[in-house]
């Protein structure tokens, strides 16, 4: 019965806490893998571009020049430019936060909701569990890029409503999960232990339930994470999100498509950007869930 | 045994009919005026009452919601699901239409995708070293993380625009079907090849391989006659997910290739709101991917022999289908 060790107060160990040891050892392993260490700053790049776009490029997403028209990619345009003569990579650049910001709120969405319905689902179990999974298989049968291009085309096109349409197509495979946890944690020794020394339902779950059912849906957030930039991607590439002059990176895509014969990198550059990007956090997020 | 066969397909008919319900939820009773989506957004402003109202008596939205829904779903029961606004014919028709060019993409894919995955799987398997077979077990988690539509367009740059290969337009099932379906394949290995490579990587371990080992079959011997055999079972339990790739996948296919069939029907339904035709496709995909499920519930124990003994005498057969509960 070592699972007692949680005290009736609830605090958990906190395994996360890291000493300056653990740390310099994660460091030195980061540099052993220079595939992991690529995936890092590739990812932490991203996140700076949508922070502060302007530290990055000085031309603006939206001014065209029309002396330079379909520019190929040189010094001055890192990227090229398109058939306005508009910065390709000032556009990319500047796009990073609508595309990051979407799957981000998509995921936020998704580990919500699904967080929620699987914990309600798993903890009461019965009738409820018996509807929620059953709804859940429903949504789970239909491919979710279909399911988000229809509710999109019901809230209407716009990034805010492809994040939403993204997330709420994925709620059931974290509901699906966080059920899963929940139902061995609730059969564990601890909790067990915790109902014989008097603590409340509401106490029980709060303090043990969640803290040690989140863990994988963590993981699964982080996993969702890439997956979520492609749907958002795509999505935009089918323009169901914003409006043209609006640099997004399905968009970028998108607009390049018809040029591919004579000036592919329009489109193939923030193509491979977005690529990277999920293949980044795929490694990420693997690397992550193995040392936990 | 009849109760598991009961079960399962009720599980699949409650799929296919609650598909229905939520779209219809999602489409005739969420937006505040469906009338509205039936008519062109830059036209909405001058059309007039009286438009409104006849439009409104022909689909039925003068009725109660409840009284909608139960006359859809009759006619959904005897086949019919109204017809499309845009083009007026009926949507069953104009699903059958189309399905067939869309039947030889994802076929043709699905076959190629096995084999990618069974050679990545294979590759995987045979080489003994390390740095090669990490490699190697990279690619499926990368022919995933590629943007379907980036590949297309490198498709087309490469094999049509600069060796002229192939056309940039893929409709009909000629050479034009070749770029469509080597694009749509490769995502669609990506989860098949990744389970593959796990599954393998078990059965190596498994004690018949020792035995056969300790009986002097050869390495590439035992691969093929035991692993291969045994490891390939579980790729059944994720042909939902495989169908799933699929059809997202002809979405975009068809739409970069402009080629006719079920993804460039979406496409158009769902950009000029053709409420009706939205809702048929995604019923015919619900019901196609609970028939596919149920297909694989019934035939893995016929296929795995050690299944269909534990259905014989286990209380609780449900679990088998692999799905991840």
């Amino acid at each position: 019965m070592t699972a007692l060790a949680p005290s009736p107060a609830g605090d958990l160990p906190t395994p996360s806490r890291l000493p300056a040891g653990r740390l310099r050892r994660a460091a030195a392993g980061l540099l052993r893998q220079p595939a992991l260490l690529a995936a890092w700053v590739i990812v932490l790049l991203m996140i700076a571009w949508a922070i502060a776009p302007g530290l990055f490029t000085s031309a603006s997403p939206y001014t065209s020049d029309p002396s330079v028209p379909f520019a190929a990619p040189s010094l001055e345009h890192l990227f090229g430019t398109d058939r306005l003569g508009r910065d390709l990579f000032a556009r990319t650049v500047y796009g990073t936060s609508t595309t990051l910001t979407a799957t981000l709120i998509a995921v936020l969405v998704a580990f919500t909701f699904g967080s929620v319905i699987g914990l309600v689902s798993g903890y009461f179990g019965g009738l409820i569990d018996l509807v929620t999974m059953r709804i859940i298989d429903v949504f789970l049968s239909i491919p979710s890029l279909l399911l988000a291009m229809v509710i999109v085309s019901v809230l209407g096109y716009s990034t805010q409503n492809i994040a939403l349409a993204v997330g709420i197509a994925s709620i059931a495979s974290f509901a699906r999960v966080m059920r899963s946890e929940v139902l061995s944690v609730v059969q564990s020794d601890y909790v067990q232990a915790a109902y014989g020394l008097g603590v409340g339902r509401f106490r029980v779950v709060a303090s043990h339930v969640l803290p040690n059912s989140l863990s994988s849906v963590l993981a699964l957030a982080a996993l969702e994470f890439g997956t979520s930039v492609l749907a958002v991607a795509s999505l935009g590439f089918l323009g169901y999100g914003a409006p043209p002059p609006e640099p997004e990176w399905g968009l970028l895509v998108a607009e390049g498509r018809d040029f591919v014969a004579q000036y592919p990198w329009i489109s193939i550059i923030p193509g491979i950007l977005i690529a990277a990007l999920v293949i980044s956090t795929h490694r990420v997020s693997t690397s992550i869930r193995r040392s936990h | 045994m009849i109760r598991y066969v009961l079960l399962k397909v009720g599980r699949a008919l409650f799929v296919v009919w609650a598909a229905f319900t939520l779209t219809f939820v999602l489409l005739y009773v969420f937006p505040a005026d469906p009338i509205d989506l039936l008519f062109d957004p830059a036209e909405l402003r001058t059309v007039s009452q009286e438009t409104r109202d006849q439009v409104a008596a022909l689909y039925g939205f003068d009725k109660p919601v409840p009284l909608q829904y139960v006359d859809r779903l009759w006619h959904a029961l005897q086949g019919d699901f109204g017809s499309s606004v845009q083009t007026g014919t009926p949507v069953v028709q104009a699903i059958v239409d189309v399905l067939p060019s869309t039947l030889v993409l994802s076929a043709g894919a699905l076959v190629l995708a096995v084999i990618i995955a069974f050679a990545i799987a294979l590759a995987a398997t045979l080489t003994r070293r390390p740095w090669l077979r990490n490699l190697i077990e990279s690619i499926p988690p990368a022919t995933v993380s590629v943007p379907v539509f980036l590949l297309g367009i490198v498709m087309i740059h490469i094999f049509s625009f600069t060796l002229g290969w192939f056309p940039s337009f893929g409709d009909g099932n000629g050479i034009g079907l070749v770029l469509p379906l080597i694009t749509l394949a490769i995502p669609v290995s990506g989860p098949i090849a990744q389970l593959l490579v796990r599954s393998f990587e078990t059965e190596a371990a498994a004690p018949y391989v020792t035995t056969s080992q300790a009986k002097g079959a050869s390495r590439p011997w035992i691969i093929v006659k035991d692993i291969v055999r045994n490891a390939s079972l579980p790729a059944f339990t994720i042909a939902g997910i495989t169908f799933g790739n699929l059809i997202a996948g002809s979405v975009i296919i068809e739409t970069i290739f402009s080629r006719g069939g079920l993804g460039r029907l979406t496409q158009t339904s769902i950009n000029t709101l053709d409420i009706p035709v939205v809702q048929g496709i995604v019923v015919f995909v619900a019901a196609s991917f609970a028939a596919i499920n149920l297909l694989v519930d019934f035939l893995y124990p016929v296929i795995d022999p050690r299944l269909r003994a534990s259905l014989a005498t286990g209380p609780r057969p449900t679990a088998l289908a692999g799905a991840p509960a």
